[in-house]
């Protein structure tokens, strides 16, 4: 799935997986700068690798299902991002048949000291065949 | 205007072609144009939500650099941080579409900038995505208002 989102070549993210654990991460780039003084991530470069981290983590917990629709986001910003890689983990909360609830943080050195984290709403396409079920 | 210069020249608006389409004392809209790189749903050409999302950001902190501006005159000669960021997606960006993000600064205090936006392709009464956030000044706003 990764591999054919074109927007996360863009962003240059890969993730890793360790059973159905997964780990994002996004290496430095100097495109992905917001603030050439400091110099730190774009606080909406941050926020788009925490919500395509919450949106594969779904995939891998659904493989068979259609990718979901981003229902809406709420994106905290805790500290800078540094010009450095950043690391991801989403853990999803609850998954009904339409809507998922996921929760991502992101961290750089230390995963105890998050730079930002999400929680998000996700709409999931029904499966074919499940439509007619109560 | 310097902050409209600053809005497409960081290297991460740069990278996704944001473009100015206005500016005033308490908003400022930008544009981005669809791109096959920056495609999200490669089912539908869809651009990715996190395209719209940067943008909304960005868009954001340029509204509240001009409430600033407008409010205490002059240049603004301090960094400010988004706190939060809340998107709601209504419906898909349209492929192949440019889109536009409107934001407006709706209250400035001495430490925080409240903001509303809304992305659209034609119709800011047909959003695909609406957006509250808020905004942290890393110094005071300037001598006077921080009396």
């Amino acid at each position: 799935m990764l591999a054919a989102i074109p927007y996360m070549k863009f962003l240059g993210m890969t993730a890793e997986l360790a059973g159905d654990e997964m780990t994002a991460i996004l290496p430095f780039a100097p495109h992905l700068v917001g603030n050439v003084m400091i110099p730190a991530l774009h606080g909406g470069v941050i926020g788009a690798f925490l919500e395509m981290t919450a949106l594969c983590q779904l995939a891998v917990r659904e493989p068979l299902r259609r990718q979901p629709k981003t229902i809406d986001v709420t994106i905290e910003y805790l500290r800078p991002g540094r010009a450095q890689t950043t690391y991801a983990r989403a853990d999803v909360r609850k998954i009904g048949r339409r809507i998922a609830n996921v929760h991502v943080e992101a961290w750089q050195d230390h995963r105890a000291s998050p730079v930002a984290a999400l929680r998000g709403h996700f709409l999931l396409s029904v499966a074919e065949g499940e439509e007619s079920k109560p | 205007m310097i902050g409209a210069r600053m809005a497409t020249s960081t290297p991460q608006a740069a990278a996704l072609n944001f473009r100015l389409v206005s500016v005033d004392t308490s908003g400022a809209a930008m544009a981005v144009p669809w791109r096959e790189d920056l495609v999200g749903d490669p089912d539908t050409g869809v651009m990715a939500g996190g395209v719209i999302t940067t943008l909304l950001d960005h868009v954001c902190g340029l509204s509240v650099s001009c409430a600033v501006i407008a409010a205490d005159g002059g240049f603004m000669e301090f960094g400010m941080a988004t706190l939060d960021l809340r998107i709601d997606y209504m419906r898909p960006a349209e492929p192949r579409r440019e889109v536009i993000a409107l934001a407006r600064c709706y209250k400035l205090t001495r430490s925080i900038a409240f903001v509303r936006a809304t992305a659209y392709e034609d119709d800011e009464a047909n959003p695909i995505a609406t957006v509250q956030a808020a905004f942290a000044f890393t110094g005071p706003r300037s001598v006077e208002s921080a009396a």
